[in-house]
């Protein structure tokens, strides 16, 4: 039976490995009772204004379909917000497209720009849908190890060896979802003039961008020659703590918004209006709330990372995002056995660096979106285990 | 450090000095000077904890007091409005714009004992003119807390990328 059923799964399909995330997921699952540091998303419900947007758009009967490219007023708010945050300027009537979240807009992107067969440079440990995404528009996907001594940053230099004839894209995730990295302006610089030189195009997903801690985020695009072969890529989920709205939103070219549009009108048709009722509250009216969430992590970040240190498990200074990723390798153990044996000896669950693609073998990601208690007894936990493994 | 102590204080984050060390990763005792300081300083002036209704006001009445005072040609309405304030039923008093002068919130242990306060003290007090008194009957939100019947449930996988 299953071998006539797995006949119709498609071979692209059947060779994609499942998410590392899920199995895990699934193991943690049958210990409610532990402390789950492997949550990647807020822990604050979405601020009021912006949930009370939503009923009040729901309460006016707003239950229509929109523009294909997404509400009007929306893509004219995230024009505005784009060019006032990240000083890009875009055309909210035909260079911004509102879709299900970043995963959706980075999946049509890249279905409506690669060609099969064509080659996608990603850094990793990275998002866990780059490489299926590459692979499902049919290119090839081909890593690029970042490193510890580099707080996770990309360099150039890795770029230039790891890219191949062939290469049409890039992808850039910071700051990075597992690693907390980030890049500097210089560095940013320096991949977007390899950029320039090798003719690439670059999906540029810059979600965790307000959960910047240290310094100020540069988006690549912001840079000059770049917009013109950018497609940036943001949301709601992160900064806004608005996960579950779906809301995501891709700035780019016209013809590239176009190109996206067609593959989005076939296969979404459009975002539910209330939700991005609610993504135009968010955007023009909140930043106190998003400054208020962004502190607090900041201080669980804090705690997180020098309990960390202090325990033996190095741990760079993430300068964004809700994740720590430090090392394991005191404890001479490889991620996937440290995760299940802390998982049944103490009852935290962190995620092994591997869910984020072979790079991160020999790191767990531990988020600090966990409220302080959590953390602080999580903590404790982990030291006592990694007490009693140290090598 | 003081900055973030007070910040966290404010936000309901830590309720005593081993936790703001935690958080802060800063010495108990720094964190013991630096609130002494932030008392010496009337900055912080006083620690009380925030109780649901139903334990702080269940066997209490609230009540606000709308005041309209004659203010005095030396010191305006600041020296009633401070006589008002030493009362001890009076757990809360401001100078408001409008229609009336001072708001005074009043706690006691029934209608009666208010209805007292205001008619035997506020009233009685030379340039008060007159008060209108307004019984609390339900909170909804204190300092900041939401009195919720039902807490919200939040139903979120325990592992996401």
């Amino acid at each position: 039976m299953s071998g006539i059923k797995n006949r119709f799964v498609a071979e692209h399909v059947r060779g994609l490995p499942r998410s590392g995330i899920r199995d895990f997921f699934a193991l943690v699952q049958q210990m409610p009772q532990a402390i789950s540091l492997g949550i990647g998303e807020p822990d604050f419900v979405t601020p009021w204004n912006i949930r009370e947007a939503a009923i009040y758009s729901l309460e006016r009967g707003r239950t229509s379909y929109t523009d294909n490219l997404g509400l009007l007023a929306l893509r004219r708010t995230v024009a505005e917000y784009v060019e006032k945050t990240f000083g890009m300027s875009y055309h909210g009537d035909k260079e911004v497209l509102i879709g299900i979240g970043v995963s959706e807009v980075l999946d049509t992107a890249m279905r409506a720009t690669l060609n099969p067969g064509d080659k996608v440079l990603y850094h990793q440990p990275c998002y866990v849908s780059y490489s299926p995404s590459i692979q499902l528009a049919g290119a090839k996907p081909l890593p690029v190890k970042v490193h510890e001594e580099h707080n996770f940053a990309l360099q150039v230099e890795d770029l230039e060896a790891a890219w191949e004839p062939g290469t049409k894209a890039l992808v850039l995730n910071f700051p990075t979802n597992p690693t907390g990295g980030v890049m500097s302006r210089e560095e940013t610089e320096k991949v977007a003039k390899f950029c320039i030189e090798k003719d690439l195009l670059v999906y540029s997903d810059d979600i965790y961008a307000e959960l910047t801690y240290e310094g100020r985020h540069v988006s690549i695009a912001s840079l000059p020659g770049m917009q013109e072969r950018t497609i940036f890529l943001h949301g709601l989920s992160k900064a806004w703590a608005m996960t579950g709205f779906r809301i995501g939103y891709a700035c780019a070219p016209q013809p590239i918004i176009e190109a996206m549009m067609k593959v989005h009108q076939y296969s979404i048709m459009s975002v539910s209006i209330f939700t991005q009722e609610a993504a135009v509250e968010a955007l023009k009216r909140s930043d106190d709330s998003v400054a208020r969430m962004r502190d607090s992590y900041h201080r669980r970040r804090d705690f997180l990372v020098r309990r960390f240190n202090e325990m033996g498990l190095t741990c760079h200074l993430p300068r964004a995002t809700f994740y720590t990723f430090p090392s394991i390798a005191c404890t001479g153990m490889d991620e996937t056995s440290f995760c299940q044996q802390l998982l049944k000896e103490e009852e935290v669950a962190v995620v092994p660096g591997t869910a984020f693609g072979h790079s991160g073998a020999g790191f767990v990601r531990a988020s600090f979106s966990t409220s302080f208690d959590k953390l602080q007894i999580a903590a404790d936990r982990m030291e006592r285990f990694v007490d009693r493994y140290r090598k | 450090m003081v900055k973030k102590i007070l910040q966290l204080l404010v936000n309901g984050e830590a309720v005593n000095t081993a936790q703001i060390s935690a958080i802060l990763g800063a010495p108990e005792a720094d964190v013991e000077a630096a609130l002494a300081e932030l008392q010496a300083d009337k900055v912080l002036l006083g620690w009380r904890p925030i109780l649901h209704p139903k334990v702080n006001g269940g066997d209490r009445v609230q009540a606000l007091i709308e005041v309209k005072i004659m203010p005095e040609r030396e010191g305006g309405f600041n020296k009633i409005a401070e006589r008002i304030a030493r009362f001890d039923q009076v757990v809360t008093c401001y100078l408001m714009s409008g229609g009336y002068d001072l708001m005074v919130v009043v706690t006691g242990r029934n209608l009666l004992e208010i209805a007292t306060f205001v008619s035997e003290k506020l009233s009685t007090i030379d340039r008060v003119q007159s008060t209108a008194t307004r019984f609390m009957l339900r909170c909804y939100k204190e300092s900041g807390f939401l009195i919720e019947t039902q807490p919200d449930e939040m139903e979120r996988p325990a592992v996401s990328p």
